[in-house]
Parts: structure tokens; sequence; C-alpha cells
């Protein structure tokens, strides 16, 4: 920045309350999937690796996953943080690298989150 | 301090790039990875396609990549959880090496079981 001073009027420093409440929210949110989804995604690298390892053949992999109801739960649980997850992260990347920070922004993150959703849950 | 090359090159820096990276691909990979987990699950003669066209080299290779951002993106959130809600012990470069490691070996145990 020219002259080495802050420039307040082009940054506020002090958002807008709702705003602070979102971003709060937001926050919670990423860190409360983060938590689920580590768990998921360390059990998703473990089947990966033992699912290459004991027969990747299509019979195989049904006979492992048709009528198992925890291994449905775990993908529902799994596709619901994946969905509150990554549209965040995405948001935070179109802010700090695009400079997106339109109201706009987030219903398109809010219609990505419903779509990978929507996307996951019928894919399973 | 200018903003440049220079003030960015330091392991914490590499860390956070290779951490939004790392979630920026898996984010564009996730609806290819819903579609094809959809069109697989309508039947074995259909999953079993699937399996042969990613026997092709680069496939296999795309799937190493996928495999070890996934690791990555893993273990650089693990640390970050653990920088934003344990005490501070100034033991960032441990956790690094941890994270990294850590995501090298998963890599490593998919590929070698490829």
């Amino acid at each position: 920045m020219s002259g080495g001073e802050l420039n307040y009027a082009a940054n506020p420093v002090t958002p807008r309350r709702a705003d602070a409440k979102l971003e709060t929210w937001l926050w919670i949110a990423q860190r409360g999937s983060a938590v689920v989804l580590a768990l998921c995604v360390l059990v998703h690298l473990v089947t990966i690796i033992y699912a290459v390892r004991h027969g990747l053949t299509g019979a195989a992999i049904l006979g492992r996953t048709r009528g198992n109801t925890a291994a449905l739960a775990f993908y529902f649980l799994y596709v619901l943080a994946i969905a509150v997850h990554a549209p965040i992260g995405l948001r935070t990347l179109c802010q700090e690298w695009l400079g997106w920070r339109a109201a706009s922004l987030n219903w398109v993150i809010g219609a990505i989150a419903l779509a990978l959703f929507a996307f996951g849950l019928r894919a399973g | 301090m200018n903003n440049d090359y220079r003030s960015r090159n330091h392991p914490a820096w590499w860390a956070f790039l290779v951490h939004r990276l790392s979630g920026l691909a898996l984010s564009v990979f996730l609806p290819f990875h819903f579609l094809a987990l959809g069109q697989a699950l309508q039947g074995e003669a259909r999953l079993d396609t699937l399996l042969r066209w990613t026997e092709q080299p680069l496939v296999k290779f795309a799937e190493i990549v996928l495999v070890l951002l996934l690791a990555a993106h893993l273990t650089g959130g693990l640390r970050l959880l653990a920088l934003e809600f344990l005490p501070w012990r100034g033991w960032q470069k441990t956790l690094l090496a941890w994270a990294a490691g850590a995501a090298l070996a998963a890599g490593l145990a998919f590929a070698l079981a490829l």
C-alpha cells in the first residue's frame, strides 16, 4: 500500500453485525464439518487401500456395500459434511483470491452446497 | 516487509498453499466422483466397466495424485485444528513434518497396494 497507511474507508475493519454473525456461524460450521470429515476421510482412505488389496471387482464391492445400513449411514454423514465444508472453503477462496465479496457470492455458495448434497445423495 | 515471494517462502505458507490447492482440486473432482459412483452402483456390469477404465496408467496416476491430495488435505486440516484448538506449544514445524509425512505415507500405501 502506498505511503504505508491503511485505507479504512476502502477496507472497513468493522463488518456489519449481521455479516459478523454469518462469518461466525460459517467458521463454526467449517471447523465442525472438518472434525467429522477427519474421521470420514480416514475411514475412506483405509477402505480404499483395503478394497484395492482385497478384490476390486464389481461383485466384491457391491457385496460389501449393498444392504449395508452402516455403510449407508456413514455415506450420508460423509456427503452432508462435504456439502457443508467444501462450499465454505470455496467461499473463502473466492473472497481472498478473486476479491469476490458481494452478497451474490453467498447465494452461489449456497446453491453449490445444495447441489453437492443432492448430487451426493443421488449417487449413493 | 514487502508482501512478496521472499516473505511467503516459509513452511507454514507452503502448508497453507497445499491445503488450499488440494481443497480446490478435491472440490472440482467431487461432482465427477459422485457421477461415476452413481453410474457404477447401478449394477455389477457398469461397475466392472468403470473399474476396467481405471486400469489405464494415466488414470492410475491420477488416482495416486487424488489419494495424495486427500491425505494432504486431511493432515493439513488436522494441523490447523490442532493450532486453533490446542494450547500453543511452538510446535508448528513438528506438526508440519507430521502432516507431510502422514500424507506421503497414505499416498505410498495406496500406490504400493495397486
